[in-house]
């Protein structure tokens, strides 16, 4: 896989435009959601690469699932749903769900403090924590309910598409982890190609309403789904037409001058940040037992 | 596995059944997902639980727990029905045509065969489960398969029973389900077309086990799937070398290479041998057991070096034998769950638990704690605490009544380095000898097990010399050979295992040539002598180790064919063959059945392709004059009708779980096994009826997310599942009164254990013979001791010690249960 470099496109709550403008090759992940056979390698992947601790003494979830929800040390979760369709068969679907790396990122357009959230020119919607000031707008933001608030650092994470590792040539680390090839990773175009033949042979194995999702709402996404039922994405957890709010649009679009504002609203948040979480602390110590 | 885990990709049709792949072989599941996309394949799922394989399945199937046998004798009525087999296949390939003694029968009304005697519950002459002889001794045939006592047409009758009405009544599905998976498995009868069985713990934990496996072969055979690409058999195997451990003597009752364990009757070498090595049973059969002589010969003499002399019997005597049981006179049993009985009935003093435990393993935790109890010492070796090494704390002795000063026992527990703080090999499924690379070093005092051999070893060796004792020879004549005698070299001991010529090995047909040099490593099966020329610790592992250095390290990627044969990948016993049976892959005349798939062609006077499982210089027709294709069988082909050989019946009858909701309706005067195994020795081994309330079908299995009870103490594995629960359906559940995440009581007639309850669809409620029945789940990784919510939640404290009367398995997936909100 060649390097790719982390150009910057777009940073939050910038006041000039962003530096880097050269073109990059479009990176995304592909989620073939008939291939998953909920393993969970790639949950555990994520969170030995990026240093998230375990959750030991998480509640009991009812199903298959690990967690409830995403938290802040727990960036991508496999979503289980038992399904009755109307002829009676039983689906068991195991969908995969992280941040989409938007085209048109919510998060980032809500984004008060300079530079806590910056995308790549490769696609890839990273979060700098540094820059974090805590005020949870980018959560607001989100169409997809991504972004989560550690409580005790008082900053926010997500799955950050291993920008580390993509910088260094590699794919992402539950791509790497994931024993059925349901995941793959390259460049977008490569992918949409690769998802349109998985449809096509969905559609010959009787799921006529297989689709890939790349939700234009959002200006589609660096993260792409091969859908059996694509009809029905809430069945997969998925939101059925997510949308950037127009608030938001407007925000960054005719409201610019507002920039100058959000300048101070950073600072402002900064010490808000402060007064609310004290100094920054070093990530409490794995919590497992 | 007959074939291996990259083959998997050339099947057409995929059968997971008595096997959940996609949960518990996640990696090798990659090769069935490589079917489905780039060969269109399907995936047919028969489970009792609608599991993670059945989620990418295209066509799932529920059964009852225990019901297989009746699902797989359906599919061969099926098959045999419709015209739905391979014709010139069965002919010349298995015993089909073989005529069978007079005086074989089954009785369809009792369900037994010929032979048994009511009074005394057993088979007591099993004379008529054989083949009818001439008078050299070979086995009658009749190629127009028109005999009535051929095995074909025997076949026919015995399972003219299992109608789909009769599959679907007793496996409690529908029938157009049952008759939608036939259609799709029996379709690949076509020489073009293959179908794989996948199967593991699903179908061997039951008290009908080897019959399981058995109607899954015939299956396949009467379909032409045994030997070609994209078919077979296969075994998938639940730890990373437990095919290693097989191979090399890990039963009890064989030694490595699957050489019989000598038995007390048998005093000497010449004894021993006449009484293991097979006649062959048609003219021209290579019956490659003949070579038995050779292989032990060289085993012994890898046993005791310089010790085993042609004079001395090559240390025959200093090797153990099995003893004879005075009551049954026969050879003593001691497999797992003897050995369990026997130490609760205080007949051993001490017991070495190497990386078990026995605990939580089961069958039935009460009746092993209990046992345990009784020691004067055991030994644990492991890489971390576990309930065999803590069984008498409190909260486990409470189980058996017990408190810890009431047990004597002394424990040592010694701390082991796992996989990967150690090198050495593991053989996979697929037979593959793969060499792996310690990762790091053990922590602390931890030690390779081969160091704690070792050293256990030559201080109990300084003690017979000291000191003498009642039979020291074995010990002391030992063939201690390597460079550092308290921790071996693995790549030493990989070296004997494959073996080396002691002197010049002289050409058997020419004399004065030389086919190996005194210190050349073995590198062909038929290099070993029965003269003490030669030494060998397994002969199925010769190849592995041979002058060109340790092949299990090879790595290469070439796949000149794209069949995903990889010759050049470590090293496949036996013989770097990588599918097994593989003469059967082509037609009489040597054409491959799929000219696309072709694993070996007779082209220009040899065979070309795989590595052949066939006399390497034997023209095609040869198969059709008696040297048949399976070449270990004296035989030559394979058994349909099993002649002697298992203790329950030549053919697999459908029998009920000693457990069962439901009296089998085929025949209710012998619902279960006849002769399965029973303990009635002690307290813990009862069983429950639905009359006593116990009307619930429960089975055990595991999960992706955890092996075994070791990763109970790593905190990643932990939070992906961090509680033991129970599978209920939601119509059960409801009756009950519990919700999701109640917690329940799940009481067995020997033990209750509390867990979560998950309430699911994927577990639905069943009509069997009229009733509703039904099943309920648990996965069985958690106990007393780890990281989470470890509070006893251990499966096994339920589950019956019932086992198989052939390969002596627990009926660990089929009991009956109650159930309640705790
Ligand atoms: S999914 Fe949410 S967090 Fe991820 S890029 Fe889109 S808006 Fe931002
Ligand atoms: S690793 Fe792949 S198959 Fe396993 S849960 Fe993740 S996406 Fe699914």
């Amino acid at each position: 896989m060649p390097t790719v470099s982390l150009e910057v496109k777009a940073i939050s709550a910038a006041t000039t435009p962003a530096p880097g403008m050269k073109e990059a090759p479009r990176v995304a992940k592909l989620i073939d959601v008939s291939s998953c056979i909920g393993c969970k390698a790639c949950e555990v992947a994520c969170q030995e690469w990026n240093d998230l601790p375990p959750s030991v003494d998480r509640p009991f979830t009812g199903s298959y699932q690990t967690m409830p929800d995403l938290s802040w040390n727990f960036w991508q979760l496999i979503k289980f749903n038992e399904i009755l369709r109307g002829d009676g068969r039983l689906e068991w679907t195991m969908t995969k769900y992280q941040c989409m790396h938007c085209a048109d990122p919510g998060c980032l357009r809500a984004c008060p403090a300079p530079g806590a959230i910056v995308q790549y020119a490769n696609g890839i919607v990273d979060f700098v924590q540094e820059n974090c000031i805590g005020c949870g707008y980018c959560i607001t933001g989100c169409p997809f309910d991504v972004p989560r608030l550690n409580p005790q650092t008082g900053r926010v994470s997500k799955c950050t598409l291993c920008s580390d590792r993509v910088a260094a040539g590699l794919e992402p680390a539950c791509i790497k982890a994931c024993p059925t090839n349901c995941l793959s990773f390259g460049t977008k175009e490569k992918l949409l190609l690769i998802a349109h033949q998985r449809v096509e042979q969905l559609k010959e194995r009787g799921f006529p309403n297989a689709g890939v999702y790349d939700p234009p709402g959002v200006g589609g996404t660096h993260v792409i789904y091969v859908l059996p039922h694509a009809d029905r994405p809430e069945d997969y957890g998925l939101p059925k037409d997510p949308k950037v709010s127009w608030t938001l649009k407007l925000w960054k679009g005719p409201l610019k001058w507002l920039g100058h504002l959000i300048v101070f609203g950073g600072i402002l948040g900064a010490f808000v940040h402060y007064l609310r979480f004290g100094p920054h602390r070093a990530r409490e110590e794995d919590t497992g037992k | 596995m007959t074939n291996g885990w990259t083959d998997i990709a050339n099947a057409d049709v995929i059968v997971a059944m008595g096997g959940n792949p996609a949960e518990n072989h996640p990696v090798g599941f990659r090769f069935v997902m490589e079917a489905k996309r780039k060969r269109n394949a399907k995936l047919v799922c028969v489970d009792p639980r609608f599991n993670r394989t059945a989620a990418v399945a295209d066509h799932f199937v529920q059964i009852r727990t225990g019901t297989d046998i009746a699902f797989l004798n359906g599919l061969i009525h099926y098959a045999l029905q419709n015209g739905r087999y391979n014709e010139e296949y069965i002919k010349y390939y298995t015993n089909a045509p073989f005529i069978v003694k007079e005086g074989y029968e089954f009785d369809e009304k009792e369900g037994v065969f010929s032979g048994w005697d009511e009074s005394k519950k057993t088979y007591g002459d099993k004379s008529t489960w054989d083949y009818e002889r001439d008078d050299q001794g070979y086995v009658k045939v009749d190629l127009t398969l028109q005999h009535p006592r051929c095995v074909f047409q025997l076949m026919k009758k015995f399972f003219a029973r299992y109608t789909p009405e009769v599959v679907a009544q007793i496996c409690g599905c529908s029938k157009e389900d049952f008759l939608k998976a036939a259609d799709i498995i029996t379709s690949t009868y076509v020489p073009a077309k293959a179908a794989t069985f996948l199967y593991a713990l699903g179908w061997t934990h039951h008290s009908h086990s080897v019959q399981l496996i058995h109607a899954a072969a015939m299956l396949q055979l009467l379909l032409g799937n045994v030997g070609v690409a994209g078919g077979g058999v296969n075994a998938l195997r639940g730890h990373a070398n437990i095919q290693g451990g097989t191979d090399c003597g890990m039963a009890y009752h064989n030694t490595a290479g699957y050489i019989p364990i000598p038995k007390a009757a048998n005093q000497s070498l010449k004894e021993y041998l006449e009484a293991h090595t097979p006649k062959p049973l048609r003219p021209n059969s290579m019956n490659f057991w003949q070579n038995l002589d050779r292989f032990f010969v060289s085993q012994l003499k890898a046993f005791y070096g310089d010790h085993a002399t042609k004079d001395n019997d090559f240390g025959y005597h200093l090797h153990p034998k099995l003893p004879e049981d005075p009551q049954t006179g026969k050879p003593e049993n001691w497999s797992w769950a003897f050995i369990f009985d026997a130490m609760h009935q205080g007949k051993m003093e001490g017991f070495i638990s190497f990386g078990m435990n026995p605990v939580n393993n089961g069958p039935h935790s009460r009746k092993v704690i209990a046992a345990l109890a009784k020691l004067k010492w055991l030994v644990v070796v492991e890489t971390f605490q576990t309930e065999t090494a803590a069984f008498w704390k409190p909260d486990i002795l409470k189980l058996v009544g017990l408190k810890p000063e009431d047990v004597q026992t002394e424990v040592f527990l010694l701390p082991a380095a796992n996989f990967a703080e150690k090198d050495g090999t593991f053989t996979n499924s697929g037979r593959w000898i793969q060499w792996k690379w310690k990762a790091i070093d053990p922590p602390g005092e931890a030690k390779p097990d081969q160091e704690i051999i070792a050293r256990l070893f030559l201080k109990v060796r300084e003690l017979y010399q000291k000191e003498g004792g009642k039979f020291p020879d074995p010990v002391l004549a030992l063939n201690w050979w390597y460079t550092n005698p308290a921790n071996p070299s693995l790549e030493e001991v990989l070296k004997e295992i494959n073996g080396w010529a002691l002197t010049d090995v002289p050409d058997e047909k020419d004399p004065t040539k030389v086919v190996l040099k005194a210190g050349d490593q073995l590198s062909a099966f038929l290099q070993l002598r029965a003269d003490g020329s030669t030494l060998s610790g397994n002969w199925l592992y010769i190849g592995v180790y041979t002058n060109a250095g340790n092949l299990a390290k090879r790595r290469s990627t070439e796949d000149p064919t794209g069949l995903g044969f990889f010759h050049n990948w470590s090293f496949n016993w036996p013989a770097n063959r990588r599918i097994m049976y593989n003469r059967c892959s082509a037609d009489a005349q040597g054409r491959p059945w799929d000219p696309n798939r072709p694993v070996i062609a007779w082209r220009n006077g040899k065979w070309v392709g795989d590595v052949p499982d066939y006399k390497a210089d034997a023209p095609p027709e040869a198969v059709t004059t008696g040297l048949g294709p399976f070449i270990m069988l004296p035989e030559g082909v394979a058994r349909l009708f099993v002649p002697g050989q298992f203790a329950d019946g030549p053919f697999p009858e459908f029998y009920e779980p000693l457990e069962s909701p439901v009296k089998n309706v085929l025949h209710p005067s012998h619902s279960s096994n006849p002769v399965a195994v029973v303990f009635q020795t002690t307290q813990y081994d009862k069983l429950g009826t639905p009359d006593e309330g116990y009307d619930i079908a429960c089975t055990t299995y595991r999960l992706t997310e955890h092996f075994h009870y070791w990763t109970k103490n790593n905190p990643y594995n932990v939070q992906l599942q961090n509680e033991f629960f129970v599978e209920i359906p939601e119509e059960l559940a409801q009756k009950k009164g519990i919700r999701n995440g109640d917690m329940v009581r799940v009481i067995s007639a020997r033990g209750e254990v509390r867990g979560r309850a998950m309430v699911t669809k994927r577990i639905r409620p069943m009509v069997v013979n009229g009733r509703t029945v039904y099943q309920i789940g648990m996965p069985i990784h958690w106990g007393f001791l780890g990281r989470g919510k470890q509070e006893g939640g251990l499966a096994n404290i339920l589950t019956p010690t019932v086992l198989d009367p052939n390969s002596f398995a627990p009926e660990y997936k089929g009991f009956l249960v109650k159930l309640e909100k705790a």
